[in-house]
């Protein structure tokens, strides 16, 4: 069967593995951006955590990703198989590059901007969160961007531990040798990951300042 | 604590005895050992090279830096005892460059440390309106515009604006016009003289050219190496035997004597 056949008699299923992975996606980034952003607001103002969080978000960086999903696994609450499992993975694989970019665009600003911040009687959150936020958006959502496009391939990897999405295709064709069942997943991940990356390459630019 | 008690309301900035070093290390003072009176109502130029100390001077002023040594007063008050952010809020400060916030339109910028104080909002923009005016902005035109949109030279006089804002009794001001052009410092400078002539503020402007020293200072402070080395009106100072002094009055002339 061609791969073009297979995705035609299969695309309502095809279709609902893209929700799911999706799904898995968005559930994950929203809690890696929800615990990156704010700890990258905290370590620009006590600097000494700094080599602490992003030293940890590293770590789990650089564990190979089918490892860091069968090392959860075992883990209660968090651990086990199914949705749950992944996507801790996935928040944990996304953690870096949006902690690193929040560190480096709150750190990165003119110092002459922050000079005459801080000489106008503005206090430290003033300053964080009117001048070094906004100024950080642009850079931050870069980072968003990385761990999205990131999180849409490791995803795939999520139907190892039985939670679904369109990996489900992939480790099926491989077990069945069968190109045009690997294709049927890896298709639309691929789709999905530049479609992620253009709109929020989007979004990027038209968040820049300056 | 207090200000001498002779002339308590003349003085305004106090230094006593103030040395500042980095990290507190003992060798090389960045300032040391400088005591020097401002009063209300004059325009102070520290005039030095670069790495003189005069822009550590004016930050000890508004305690972005406190001194190891010695005290400075802001009306009669150790900047050390006093709330970093409630100082700051009362004295002006304008840097070259700006250092506008870019994000922020120019109304913005102006109207900033009246928003921080929580005026509200229709006496902000009567406020931007007329500091907009005084520094020969046209509010209609340039309010709603960002920083980026501007010339140097406008940038500038928004920074004026800006430092004026809450109507501070002191204005600091480092090196402002420094990064123009010959011919829009020239003209900021003259604009700024008559400007200050009539808001009746206490203004330490810090610069390296003898020139606009000698254009905008009542008394000028010279500093070599972190040392206070001499002290005067333009008149007097032009007079002085100090070497360093000699040194900055060569430089007028011959630029002046070249193209007689």
């Amino acid at each position: 069967m061609n791969p073009w056949t297979f995705f035609l008699t299969h695309r309502a299923e095809i279709f609902s593995a893209t929700l799911d992975h999706v799904t898995l996606v968005l559930i994950a980034m929203a809690f890696a951006i929800a615990i990156a952003v704010p700890l990258g607001l905290f370590i620009v103002q006590h600097r000494h955590l700094r080599s602490v969080a992003l030293g940890i978000a590293s770590v789990f960086q650089t564990i190979p990703s089918l490892a860091l999903f069968g090392f959860l696994i075992p883990i209660p609450f968090i651990g086990g198989i199914g949705r749950r499992t992944a996507i801790v993975a996935l928040i944990l694989y996304a953690l870096l590059p949006i902690l690193r970019n929040t560190y480096v665009g709150l750190t990165g600003i003119d110092p002459a901007i922050l000079e005459a911040a801080e000489a106008m009687g503005m206090t430290n959150s003033q300053i964080l969160l009117r001048v070094r936020f906004p100024l950080a958006l642009s850079v931050i959502l870069a980072g968003i961007r990385t761990a999205t496009v990131i999180t849409i391939g490791v995803a795939t990897i999520a139907a190892a531990i039985g939670a679904g999405g369109l990996g489900t295709f992939i480790f099926r064709g491989v077990a069945m040798v069968n190109d045009s069942v690997i294709l049927a997943g890896a298709i639309p991940a691929a789709l999905l990951a530049i479609a992620a990356d253009l709109l929020l390459g989007q979004l990027e630019r038209r968040l820049k300042v300056v | 604590m207090n200000a001498k008690p002779e002339a308590p309301s003349d003085t305004v900035i106090e230094f006593r005895g103030v040395d500042y070093r980095i990290n507190d290390i003992p060798a090389r003072p960045i300032v040391s050992n400088v005591s020097l009176t401002i009063l209300r109502g004059e325009t102070i130029v520290l005039l030095g090279r670069s790495g003189s100390g005069k822009t550590t001077l004016l930050k000890l002023i508004n305690r972005m830096l406190v001194p190891s040594q010695g005290q400075v007063f802001v009306e009669g008050c150790a900047t050390t005892e006093s709330d970093p952010i409630q100082l700051r809020r009362g004295i002006g400060y304008v840097i070259q460059e700006a250092g506008l916030f870019p994000h922020f339109t120019i109304a913005e910028n102006v109207g900033l440390v009246p928003s921080l104080e929580k005026w509200d909002s229709t006496r902000i923009a009567a406020r931007v309106e007329e500091l907009l005016q005084l520094v020969g902005l046209n509010p209609a035109e340039f309010s709603t515009r960002r920083p980026r949109e501007l010339s140097g030279g406008q940038r500038q006089r928004v920074g004026v604006a800006r430092a004026l804002a809450a109507d501070p009794p002191i204005l600091l001001m480092d090196e402002p016009f420094g990064a123009l052009d010959p011919v829009t410092r020239a003209e900021l400078q003259r604009e700024f003289s008559s400007l200050a002539r009539r808001l009746k503020k206490t203004i330490v402007f810090v610069t390296h050219d003898i020139r606009e020293a000698l254009l905008l200072g009542q008394r000028i402070a010279l500093l070599e190496a972190g040392h206070l080395v001499a002290l005067g009106s333009p008149k007097d100072f032009l007079r002085l035997d100090h070497p360093e002094v000699r040194k900055f009055c060569a430089c007028l002339d011959p630029s002046e004597g070249a193209y007689k």
